[in-house]
């Protein structure tokens, strides 16, 4: 699977292990060292950032900026609140893009062709140009400025619902139409038959939409003005505005921020991967 | 293959029944249920999606505060915006990111995908470490980094100091913000390009490669006539995906700069959230928001036509 690109192996070897390890190392502790420098001056107080020039290796860990943030803001709160909306958003768009998925993959309606395609165009279209009217949706349907805002314009994507339609496809018809023959009504065979082989698919789109809300920022800043319905990345950002000198503390609401992607991307690299580039690449 | 009739028996009514389908079906369909499977979808995706665009570029027609009744205007918001000082601007410091941020990403996504694409020990770490600020948030993104390059006690003057390089404003000169952020987005977006060629490079024929090696190709020429033109589709792809994605910078400008300093850093979608949401100009925002757009909808169609051809000539 792997090939040499550079040519043939060196003939002679000058080191005990491949040179590449001279240009990799290096390479990708760059991309590494701001993450660590994030998660070291976490555990440092606002003394031992404030020196200049910085001390890299501190002689000593603390948990001040952590206790600073979980007991002075309203950072839990933000936590909660983005953890709704992310599993709130994963499980819609698991529900929804399902039921939609099968039924343009398998039934035959009026207009399936006609939607199939409005849908993918929508792919397309910009947030930028639907932020202004989505937020006057919002407003007229009572939501804006709470939850519901970040969770109901994201409910079901595009994404969700042809991701699901093509993995549909792919599965064989057989098994299906036992069922259907046997008196099975299509959501039972939908849900008895299809979503358990489907599970990689459905992993995919659980994956990467808990990714995208998670990290949102743009939607959370239209739609939420109230300081108690902000979620992390929100609350993250203004937090900073309002603490530049408490860069202990940020750094540890930043911690916070990022530990729940990073821990689910760790766990799942795989995974993850491999519906990026499948998402992205065939798709 | 008596599953095949079987299907057709079950999705095709025969010719000579026709007429006795029920309404409901020659309304919806063989399966009106399907309607019901499909509807939240439909609803929210379209009803989110289409709708606001339509409303958009009325709205880029009016002179609206979100609040108060509109008033119609007529191209009035973008003839104003084609002589806006801060439009141009914007629009100048968004192409100057795309420019520097696209062949930045492809050139190093390539590169480090090159690299990292053999067997040697420690290679699944070192892509994850290339990958992993793929994940984060702009907004932690923007954190970290005003921290990093704070111009008073961040790590990187003291990083440059060692160098003997003199201290640097960063995102407080306005000579530098932009290029920051271009930094910053290489640091989180290369290892989504890095991942793209990998797949790419892994899809590449053995046989190919073992051809050239015996029709004596050196390194440079296995790369130039074999594996640069099989990566086309995907470096086409990343070109699309990477300049939509520099067209529409946003996240991290709010969160690091807000445009500034001096507005060196006022991107188009910055421009568009500043005059709708700060400054309630929201028919003036809504008009720039459809500049944007009719520039996107041409980037992309002129670069799959692109992608068309090319696989046209493969094919031919």
């Amino acid at each position: 699977m792997t090939m040499q690109l550079m040519g043939r192996e060196p003939r002679r070897r000058f080191l005990p292990f491949s040179p590449w390890h001279l240009v990799l190392l290096p390479v990708s502790l760059i991309f590494a060292l701001p993450l660590f420098w994030l998660a070291l001056s976490s555990f440092m107080t606002n003394a031992q950032i404030n020196r200049f020039p910085p001390t890299i290796i501190p002689n000593s860990l603390h948990l001040d900026g952590y206790r600073y943030v979980l007991n002075n803001a309203l950072f839990p709160r933000w936590f909660l609140n983005s953890v709704i909306v992310s599993v709130v958003v994963v499980f819609g768009n698991l529900v929804f893009g399902s039921l939609a998925g099968y039924a343009f993959a398998r039934m035959r309606f009026r207009g399936s062709k006609i939607l199939l395609t409005l849908m993918l165009g929508t792919l397309v279209i910009p947030f930028q140009i639907t932020m202004i009217p989505t937020f006057l949706l919002m407003k007229y349907l009572g939501v804006i400025d709470t939850l519901g805002a970040l969770i109901v314009p994201s409910l079901v994507t595009p994404f969700a619902v042809f991701l699901l339609r093509q993995f549909f496809l792919s599965l064989p018809r057989e098994i299906e139409e036992a069922a259907w023959m046997d008196g099975c009504s299509r959501l039972r065979t939908l849900w008895v038959i299809v979503l358990p082989l489907a599970r990689p698919a459905l992993g995919t789109v659980a994956v990467l939409t808990f990714l995208t809300t998670w990290n949102d920022l743009a939607w959370p800043l239209i739609a939420i003005n109230n300081d108690h319905n902000y979620t992390l990345q929100l609350g993250l950002t203004t937090f900073q505005g309002q603490h530049r000198t408490q860069w202990a503390a940020v750094m540890a609401g930043n911690m916070i921020t990022v530990l729940p992607v990073l821990i689910a991307f760790l766990a799942a690299q795989r995974t993850f991967i491999q519906s990026l580039t499948s998402s992205g690449v065939k798709g | 293959m008596a599953s095949s009739s079987i299907r057709a028996s079950l999705n095709r009514p025969t010719v000579e029944h026709a007429d006795q389908t029920p309404l409901m079906k020659r309304l919806f369909g063989e399966t009106p249920d399907a309607w019901g499977f499909v509807l939240p979808s439909v609803v929210i995706i379209l009803g989110l999606s289409i709708v606001p665009m339509i409303w958009s570029l009325i709205l880029s027609m009016q002179s609206s505060d979100l609040v108060t009744p509109a008033r119609w205007l007529g191209l009035t918001n973008y003839r104003v915006l084609s002589h806006d000082p801060a439009f141009r601007a914007a629009v100048i410091h968004t192409l100057v990111y795309t420019v520097l941020f696209v062949p930045l990403s492809i050139a190093g996504g390539l590169g480090l995908a090159l690299m990292l694409n053999r067997r040697i020990r420690f290679i699944g770490l070192y892509r994850t470490m290339v990958f992993v600020p793929f994940v984060i948030s702009a907004a932690a993104q923007g954190v970290l980094f005003s921290f990093i390059f704070d111009a008073h006690f961040g790590i990187a003057n003291a990083i440059l100091s060692w160098f003997g390089v003199g201290p640097q404003g960063f995102f407080a000169d306005s000579n530098q913000a932009l290029l920051l952020l271009v930094l910053i987005g290489l640091w989180s977006g290369l290892g989504f390009c890095v991942v793209v060629y990998l797949a790419g490079l892994q899809d590449i024929q053995q046989e190919l490669l073992e051809a050239a090696a015996i029709d004596g190709a050196r390194a440079w020429g296995t790369f130039r006539y074999v594996v640069w033109p099989a990566l086309r589709p995907v470096t086409i792809f990343l070109a699309i995906w990477e300049t939509l994605q520099a067209l529409q910078l946003f996240d991290l400008v709010f969160v690091t700069t807000r445009g500034g300093p001096l507005e060196s850093t006022t991107v188009i979608v910055f421009f568009v959230w500043n005059q709708a949401f700060q400054l309630f100009n929201a028919g003036y925002g809504a008009a720039a928001a459809y500049v944007l757009a009719f520039t996107l909808l041409i980037v992309s169609i002129g670069l799959r036509f692109a992608r068309r051809n090319q696989t046209e000539e493969v094919g031919g």
